[in-house]
C-alpha cells in the first residue's frame, strides 16, 4: 500500500553550536510521535482472539512497551479499537455504536480471521468481516493470531500514524452510513467493489 | 458454622463403583432400572425402551412429559434430581417426526436417563414445560424454541434467547433452514444495523414477565398509556 | 443467608504486629461483628428510606467485567439490585447448524472455539463422544494422554478465571502471575500440536499428534513448579482483607437450590453436592487416579474461589500420575476406516492412498444411533449429544454447555446484593461467551 515503503519524514534538526539547546520539528512529527507511542487501545473482545490479546498485554509480550498499557474502556477515552473475535449480527449494532461514539482521530485494527473475513463462521449469523461496518486500518491474519502478529499489527498502525498530516483533513472525516441501508456503501454499489469470494459456494458481497 | 449439610453423590445402597464404561455393545445392554419402573407406573404412556450405546432411550407419550418428569424427580426410588440438557433433533428425512430429549442423571443412584417425544410432522410443536419441576430448564427450553420453534407449554417467559427478537429469518436449527439464512448478506447486515442497541433495556422489557405489578405506579401509568421507550 | 461466618485475613495494611508476624485478625462477616475484630459486614443503613422509582442499569454487552459480551439489564432499589434480567446471544455463531454440515472430524475445530479456554479438553471431549458413536475403543496411551491434555487445560482455563475475577475485584498481579504459568502452558501445547490456543489436539480414534521427544521433560518442570506459582496466588488472595470481605456471603446457593437450576461443577460443588463427572460417571479411567474432589459448605463466591485453587491443585496430582503411568505404544487405533494412515504410505501403497481418499473425501460413517458423553470441564459437565443416521455427517451436533445453564441462575443469585456484588458474583460463575451463545 505504499505504507511501509514511503521514506520516514525529517525528524528533527538540532543545532549542537548554539548554547541555547532547541530543536526544530515539524508540528506533525511532533503530535505524530506522541499519537504514535501513546496509542490507548479499547478492545473490542468477544471470543477466542480475546484470550490471545489478553495474553498479548500480560507480562510476557508486555503491550505497555508500546505505550498501550492503558486500556480504554470506555470508547470515550480511546484511540484504537482493537475488534478481537467474532462479531455476529447481534453483536453488529453494538459495534457500530462504540466505533461513533470513540472521537476523533481514530483508528481500528481488525484482529483474527472471524473479524476480518467471517473466517469459519460462514454461516446466518455472523458479519462476513467487520468492515462492512466499520472502517479498519489494520487486519491480523489467523485464527488467532499470535501476540507477535498482533504487536506487529500495532508497529504498522504506528508506522501510519506517523503518516498523518494535518492538513489532509479527508481521513479524519466522519463517515456517515446510508440512511436507508445503514451500509457505507449502497448495496448496489458493493458488487462492482468487491470480489467474488468463499471456497466452495461463490458468494458475493452483497449476497445478490 | 455451615449452612449446609453436603449432598454425596452415589448414597444408595449397593451401587457398584463406578468405571469407566467398556466395550459397549451399539444395541442392546442392560437397560437403566427407571424404564421398567416407567413402564409399571404409567403403562401406555411409555411408547418403548431401547438401549443405544449403553444409554436407555425412553419414548414417552410427550402429552404427559410433565408427569412422568415430576413423577422421576420426585419418586424416592428413582430422584433425578438433575436435569442435564433439553434439546430437539430434526432428522434429513422429511417423514420422520422432530424429537424433544430431555437427559436427566439421578445424583444418588448415578443413573442416567434419556427421555424423548415424538412430534409428527404436521402437528403443532407444543410441548409440556418441565420448568415447574426444574428451573435449570428455563433458558433450555427458551433455546430450544429459539431454534427449533418448539414451544413449551407452561414456561413463564418463552421468547428468543440467542437471536433478537425480532430475528425474522425463522429457526435456525430446523433442517428447511439454509445454512446461510434466508436472506442476502446485505439485508441481513442492513437488518441487524437498524436494530437498536439500547432496544431491551426499556420499561417494557420489565413487564414482560411478572414483574408488572411490582412496577411504579408511575411507570405503569405510562406503559399502560402505550408509552415506548425500547424498539 | 445471614450466616455468620469467621474467615481469618492477613491485614498487611496494618502491618506486623510485635511478634513479628504479620497481624491476623479475625473478621466476622454477616450479622453480628461481636468479637473485635474489624467488622467487613454492611454497616447499617442511615439513609431515609426514599420512595422513587426503581432504576435501569445496563451493563454490557461490551463491558470489561461481563467477561465477554454479556448484558445484564438491572433494576436497581437505591443501590441493592431488584431484578436482573441476562440478555446472551451477542456471540451466537451457529456451531450446532454448521456441525450438521461437517464430518466428525471435521467438527474438531469448532470445539475449538466453543469453550476458547478450554481447547484441549473440549476436543477431547468431542472425540470421546463420537468414538461412542462409531463404538471405538481408544488406544491405553492415547487414554493416558488424553487425561494430560485434559487436566492441563483444566488449570489454564481456572488460570484464566482466577486472573480476570482478581482484576474484577481489585488485584491485577494474579493476572500477569496466571498468565506468566497460561505461557508455559502455551509452550506445552505448541510443542505437542503446534498451536497455542486453538488447539485441535485430537481425532477420532486417538490424538493429532504423538508427544514429541522431551515433551514429558517440560511437563514434569510445568508440574514442579506451578504449585509454587498457586501457592503465591494463594498467599495473595485468600486471606486478603479485600478479597474476602468483596466474595464472603455472595450469591449463596443452597445444594438443592444448586441441583434445581442444574449447575455444574466448581458452582455446584461449592454449595456442598459431591458430584464430579470424573467420579461419578468416570472416563477416560479416572477411577483408577488417586485424587479428591473439593466441597464448599456455603456456596458463596468465596467458596467457588476455594474449590477451584483446590481443584487445580487436584490436577497437578492428576498430572503427576499420569505422567508415571504413561504407556508405550500407538496413540492411534489400528483401524484404516477413521484414522488417516501416514502419509509415506498414502503417497506409496495403493491400499493406503484408498483408504486416506476416502476417509477425507468421504468421511467416516457411524452406524445409526446416538450417544451423549458429559465431561467434567473445568466450567462444569460438558456434554456432546450426536445424533447419527449413518452418514459421515451428523444430523445433530449438540452442545450441553455447562456456563450457559450455570448463568442461567444469575437473576437469583444477585437478587438482594449491591450492584459492586454483582461484578463478583458474575465473575465467580467462570462464563465462556463462546460457550453460552454458541
Amino acid at each position: 500500500m505504499g505504507l511501509i515503503d514511503a521514506p520516514a519524514p525529517s525528524i528533527v534538526s538540532v543545532d549542537p553550536a548554539q548554547s541555547e539547546g532547541w530543536i526544530a520539528t515539524r508540528l506533525d512529527f511532533l503530535v505524530n510521535w506522541g499519537r504514535a507511542n501513546s496509542l490507548w487501545p479499547m478492545p473490542f473482545g468477544t471470543a477466542c482472539c480475546a484470550i490471545e490479546f489478553m495474553a498479548t498485554a500480560a507480562s510476557k509480550f508486555d503491550l505497555a512497551r508500546f505505550g498501550m498499557e492503558r486500556m480504554g474502556y470506555s470508547p470515550r477515552q480511546a484511540d484504537v479499537l482493537i475488534c478481537a473475535g467474532r462479531v455476529p449480527f447481534k453483536l453488529a449494532p453494538v459495534l457500530r455504536r462504540i466505533w461513533q461514539q470513540m472521537p476523533q482521530p481514530k483508528w481500528a485494527i481488525s484482529m483474527g480471521a472471524c473479524a476480518s473475513t467471517g473466517g469459519m463462521f460462514d454461516n446466518y449469523a455472523v458479519v462476513q468481516g467487520i468492515d462492512t461496518i466499520i472502517p479498519i486500518d489494520v487486519y491480523v491474519p489467523g485464527c488467532p493470531p499470535r501476540p507477535e502478529a498482533l504487536i506487529y499489527a500495532i508497529m504498522m498502525l504506528q508506522k501510519k500514524v506517523m503518516k498523518d498530516r494535518m492538513s489532509d483533513t479527508a481521513a479524519r472525516m466522519e463517515m456517515e452510513p446510508d440512511p436507508l441501508s445503514q451500509l457505507y456503501i449502497p448495496p448496489s454499489r458493493i458488487d462492482a467493489l468487491s470480489q467474488q469470494f468463499g471456497n466452495s459456494v461463490p458468494q458475493t458481497r452483497s449476497g445478490q | 458454622m455451615s449452612d449446609f449439610t453436603v449432598i454425596h453423590a452415589g448414597t444408595a445402597p449397593g451401587l457398584p463403583a463406578p468405571a469407566t464404561p467398556k466395550n459397549v455393545p451399539n444395541r442392546g445392554g442392560e437397560a437403566n432400572p427407571s424404564a421398567d419402573a416407567l413402564k409399571a407406573q404409567f403403562g401406555d404412556a411409555i411408547k418403548r425402551v431401547d438401549v443405544v450405546w449403553g444409554e436407555t432411550n425412553v419414548t414417552i407419550d410427550i402429552a404427559r412429559a410433565l408427569d412422568i418428569v415430576r413423577w422421576l424427580h420426585d419418586d424416592p426410588s428413582q430422584s433425578y434430581e438433575y436435569l442435564s440438557d433439553v434439546t430437539a433433533v430434526e432428522f434429513r428425512d422429511r417423514g420422520l417426526p422432530i424429537e424433544v430429549i430431555w437427559h436427566l442423571r439421578s445424583i444418588k443412584y448415578r443413573r442416567f436417563l434419556r427421555l424423548k417425544g415424538l412430534i409428527a410432522k404436521g402437528q403443532p410443536l407444543s410441548v409440556p414445560s418441565v420448568w415447574p419441576v426444574y428451573k435449570g430448564a428455563d433458558w433450555l427450553e427458551r433455546e430450544c424454541y429459539d431454534m427449533f420453534g418448539i414451544k413449551f407449554e407452561g414456561h413463564p417467559d418463552l421468547r428468543r434467547i440467542l437471536l433478537w427478537e425480532q430475528y425474522a429469518e425463522g429457526f435456525p436449527l430446523r433442517k428447511d433452514f439454509p445454512l446461510r439464512g434466508r436472506f442476502s448478506r446485505a439485508e441481513q447486515l442492513r437488518q441487524a444495523l437498524s436494530a437498536n442497541p439500547e432496544a431491551r433495556y426499556s420499561m417494557e422489557e420489565l413487564s414482560i414477565a411478572d414483574a408488572f405489578s411490582e412496577l411504579p405506579l408511575d411507570m405503569r401509568a405510562r406503559i399502560k398509556g402505550g408509552e415506548s421507550t425500547g424498539e | 443467608m445471614a450466616t455468620k461466618r469467621t474467615v481469618e485475613v492477613e491485614l498487611s495494611t496494618t502491618g506486623i504486629g510485635r511478634d513479628g508476624k504479620p497481624q491476623r485478625v479475625p473478621l466476622f462477616v454477616g450479622e453480628g461483628g461481636e468479637g473485635g475484630g474489624p467488622a467487613v459486614a454492611a454497616p447499617p443503613s442511615t439513609e431515609p428510606e426514599l420512595e422513587g422509582e426503581h432504576m435501569l442499569i445496563n451493563i454490557g454487552p461490551q463491558h470489561p467485567a461481563t467477561h465477554g459480551v454479556l448484558r445484564l439489564v438491572l433494576e436497581l432499589d437505591g443501590e441493592t439490585v431488584v431484578r436482573c434480567i441476562p440478555h446472551i446471544g451477542y456471540l451466537h455463531c451457529g456451531f450446532e447448524k454448521i456441525g450438521e454440515y461437517r464430518q466428525y472430524n471435521q467438527i474438531i475445530p469448532w470445539t475449538d472455539r466453543d469453550d476458547y479456554l478450554n481447547c484441549v479438553g473440549n476436543n477431547i471431549a468431542f472425540s470421546l463422544g463420537a468414538e461412542k458413536l462409531f463404538g471405538i475403543e481408544i488406544t491405553p496411551r492415547c487414554t493416558v494422554l488424553r487425561v494430560i491434555g485434559m487436566e492441563l487445560s483444566r488449570v489454564i482455563s481456572h488460570l484464566v478465571w482466577m486472573g480476570t475475577t482478581a482484576i474484577d475485584i481489585g488485584a491485577f498481579t494474579p493476572f500477569l502471575w496466571s498468565f506468566q504459568e497460561r505461557e508455559n502452558v502455551y509452550n506445552l501445547f505448541e510443542g505437542w500440536v503446534g498451536a497455542r490456543l486453538t488447539t485441535s489436539a485430537s481425532r477420532v480414534g486417538g490424538m493429532a499428534a504423538d508427544i514429541p521427544d522431551g515433551w514429558l521433560d517440560g511437563l514434569r518442570a510445568f508440574v514442579r513448579t506451578f504449585p509454587k506459582t498457586l501457592d503465591e496466588c494463594d498467599r495473595m488472595l485468600t486471606k486478603n482483607a479485600v478479597w474476602v470481605g468483596r466474595t464472603v456471603g455472595l450469591g449463596v446457593m443452597s445444594p438443592e437450590e444448586a441441583l434445581n437450576y442444574g449447575l455444574s461443577g466448581p458452582m455446584l460443588r461449592a454449595s456442598g453436592v459431591d458430584y464430579d463427572v470424573r467420579k461419578d460417571f468416570p472416563y477416560l479411567d479416572y477411577e483408577t487416579y488417586d485424587w479428591e474432589v473439593p466441597v464448599g459448605v456455603n456456596g458463596d463466591v468465596y467458596d467457588r474461589y476455594l474449590v477451584r485453587m483446590e481443584e487445580m491443585r487436584q490436577s497437578i496430582r492428576i498430572l503427576e500420575q499420569a505422567i508415571a503411568r504413561l504407556p508405550d505404544g500407538p496413540v492411534n487405533i489400528d483401524d484404516p476406516r477413521v484414522i488417516l494412515p501416514p502419509k509415506h504410505k498414502a503417497t506409496s501403497e495403493m491400499e493406503s492412498m484408498i483408504h486416506h481418499f476416502k476417509n477425507v473425501m468421504e468421511g467416516p460413517r457411524p452406524p445409526i444411533g446416538e450417544a451423549y458423553v458429559a465431561v467434567e470441564a473445568p466450567k462444569g459437565e460438558k456434554g456432546y449429544y450426536m445424533v447419527s443416521d449413518g452418514s459421515a455427517k451428523p444430523v445433530r451436533w449438540r452442545i450441553r454447555p455447562p456456563s450457559f445453564v450455570n448463568l442461567s441462575a444469575i437473576p437469583k443469585m444477585v437478587e438482594g446484593h449491591l450492584l459492586s456484588d454483582v461484578i463478583a458474583i458474575n465473575a465467580s460463575i467462570d462464563i465462556v461467551m463462546g460457550e453460552i451463545d454458541r
